[in-house]
């Protein structure tokens, strides 16, 4: 019996071999904005501690390499990864000199690559194993709370976007509230506006046409223009409508971006409602009106029911989409994690930019797979099949 | 009635092509949504060569990621790299969670200022939905179709090109109108990164407080998308009249 190679494994191979003997593991910058300078994995690291990491990462890759059973690859993507996320913050206080505030260390794109080629396993691993629902919820809450613990251990403490974190603070929890309020709070008006306004455009056909056609052309105009738009109205309105200002309605800031979030949101959520009562089965709705349920009775217990998965595919699109779009807000005043992104790019400091669009994409992330999971829990029930 | 719509599109073509030639004709409508004698008509560059160069950005981006989506799709159904099929798509799903800011915002480290990170996260972005579809397409052909390829003697190069991507055209068309809609938005955003495309004129609008300049901006982006729209769905209904799939 000859030695198999896994074809997704060689090329994983392949990217931890360049990131770990050719790519950079750390830059090392004397200062928040000068160019910084390369250190490969054995520089970054004290030297027992990088030929360990050396080791595992040659290890796991190996592993991958070959054909291995699926607990197996799990185990390695797992080990170098939380072994990865520890040493790069070790590679932080061991590059920085004792007492210098200004030195900065980041993680360099050899780094990156060796996380990738990992996660690529990680990924791979996950879709064979074909998880439940419950179970990658439940994994997603254990990354998250690894992640959490290392934050706060403090041991990524001198790693450069938590040092420009450490000065912002306070405006980081504000703005991550702002962010988070400007996602939800516009995807909750959408669910509560589009879910009944899909239902009248199932209803009346002449309808239909007219209102998708239209929240069809609003998404096509760029984010950044319907956030400019709605300056002026909303500005309007504040200025002359007694007691809008007082509601926090103004021209600029939170308002417009909120507003524009709403109505790029309704297009998926009319949509798929649309959709999702299309797809009831013409069976259903008349075994339910030969029991005698009147219109209502039929639209609560038979149809919305039965349309719920993709009316929640809509929402995971919406949700999804406001989440990246809510970064945009910043270039109105409108706050979100978007300020660092626009700040870190004014000021060259891509620190600060990372600050900004690493928990953005987290978020994401996360919603998307929280989301999907409910999603399918929801279709599991329709189709009877216990849960 | 019929053909209401196309002339409403030509219309919408003609309004579009005056206003980024001559936009000083388009003046006394955009002059009352500017205060204290600001310029109505974006006057920092040519609203022509702007249109252009947002146009050129958004097709390399998108030539780019066809090329890249449409070859891996056929790697990922072939024989050879079906192993790759289950992780692609996860990749693809992961994938579509990174908001175009953060693509655009983590290129600048890697390439710099300027039109690169923004054709780097137009790519990126453009890449999911045609390779998704492209999938879709590969894997629901008609098996009697592929079958009778095969007992025709076809080799698989020749059922390649001859019956699958054919056969599987108008949905790939799909994928590349919603790539490039999508593309022609996010566009906008590459000038926060010093890239020329038509977002210069809106943010110059949101820096100065003028809505003339945030409007034109808006209103030609979103035309574009609207005729480009458009006339992908023909292209596509036109590709499924051939191959005798009426959608």
């Amino acid at each position: 019996m000859g030695i198999r190679f896994d074809k997704l494994g060689a090329v994983i191979a392949a990217i931890a071999a360049y990131a770990c003997l050719v790519a950079p593991f750390a830059t090392f910058r004397a200062n928040r904005i000068v160019a910084g300078e390369a250190r490969t994995m054995l520089e970054s690291l004290p030297p027992a501690t990088g030929w360990a990491l050396m080791a595992i990462v040659t290890a796991a890759a190996l592993i991958a390499l070959l054909r291995t059973p699926p607990m197996l690859r799990l185990g390695a993507s797992l080990t170098a990864l939380v072994a990865l996320a520890v040493l790069i913050g070790v590679a932080g206080s061991f590059l920085t000199p004792a007492d210098n505030n200004y030195a900065r260390v980041s993680p360099a794109h050899g780094f990156w690559l060796l996380v990738f080629a990992f996660a690529l396993l990680l990924a791979d691993v996950l879709t064979r194993l074909a998880l439940s629902p419950w179970a990658r919820m439940l994994t997603l809450a254990g990354a998250a709370a690894c992640i959490g613990l290392l934050l706060a251990s403090g041991s990524w403490d001198s790693l450069s976007i938590l040092r420009e974190y450490a000065g912002r603070a306070d405006s980081f929890r504000a703005e991550g509230g702002k962010h988070l309020t400007l996602a939800l709070g516009s995807l909750a008006a959408a669910a509560i506006v589009g879910v009944p306004l899909g239902i009248l455009c199932h209803r009346v056909d002449a309808l239909r046409a007219g209102v998708l056609n239209v929240l069809n052309i609003i998404q096509t105009i760029p984010s950044i223009a319907l956030f400019g738009l709605l300056i002026a109205p909303l500005g309007w309105i504040a200025a002359h409508v007694p007691g809008a200002a007082a509601l926090g309605i103004r021209g600029i800031g939170t308002a417009p971006a909120f507003l524009a979030l709403f109505l790029y949101s309704l297009l998926p959520v009319v949509a798929n409602t649309v959709v999702g009562l299309a797809g009831v089965p013409r069976a259903a709705n008349d075994a339910a009106r030969g029991m005698g349920m009147t219109g209502r009775q039929r639209l609560f217990r038979v149809e919305l029911p039965l349309a719920l998965p993709v009316i929640l595919t809509g929402i995971r699109i919406v949700l999804v989409q406001n989440i990246g779009l809510a970064t945009i807000a910043a270039l109105i005043g409108g706050g979100g994690f978007g300020v660092f992104v626009f700040q870190g790019i004014g000021q060259m400091a891509m620190d600060l930019v990372l600050l900004g669009a690493l928990p953005t994409v987290a978020l994401a992330f996360a919603a998307a797979i929280v989301l999907d999971a409910v999603v399918e829990l929801t279709s599991i029930r329709k189709s009877g099949v216990p849960s | 009635m019929k053909w209401l719509p196309t002339i409403a599109r030509l219309a919408l073509l003609a309004l579009l092509v005056a206003f980024v030639t001559s936009p000083g004709w388009f003046e006394p409508l955009l002059k009352p949504l500017t205060e204290n004698n600001a310029p109505a008509i974006y006057n920092q560059g040519n609203l022509l060569t702007l249109t252009l160069l947002h146009l050129r950005t958004v097709a390399i981006a998108t030539l780019g990621a066809i090329i890249v989506a449409v070859g891996l799709a056929i790697l990922v159904t072939r024989p050879f790299g079906a192993e790759f099929l289950p992780l692609s798509r996860s990749l693809v799903n992961i994938g579509q969670t990174f908001p175009p800011v953060a693509v655009l915002a983590l290129a600048v480290p890697a390439v710099g200022f300027g039109e690169k990170p923004t054709l780097i996260a137009l790519f990126l972005y453009g890449l999911l939905p045609i390779f998704e579809n492209a999938l879709t397409g590969l894997t629901t052909l008609p098996a009697n179709v592929v079958e009778a390829a095969r007992g025709a003697g076809m080799t698989p190069a020749q059922r390649l090109v001859k019956v699958e991507l054919p056969l599987s055209l108008p949905v790939m068309l799909a994928g590349v109108r919603l790539s490039v809609v999508i593309s022609l938005a996010t566009a906008t955003i590459g000038s926060t990164v010093a890239a020329k495309t038509l977002g210069e004129v809106i943010i110059a609008g949101l820096l100065s407080n003028n809505l003339a300049f945030v409007l034109q901006g808006g209103l030609i982006v979103a035309a574009i998308a609207v005729l480009i729209h458009d006339g992908f769905l023909a292209l596509e209904r036109m590709a499924a009249r051939r191959m005798g799939r009426e959608r």
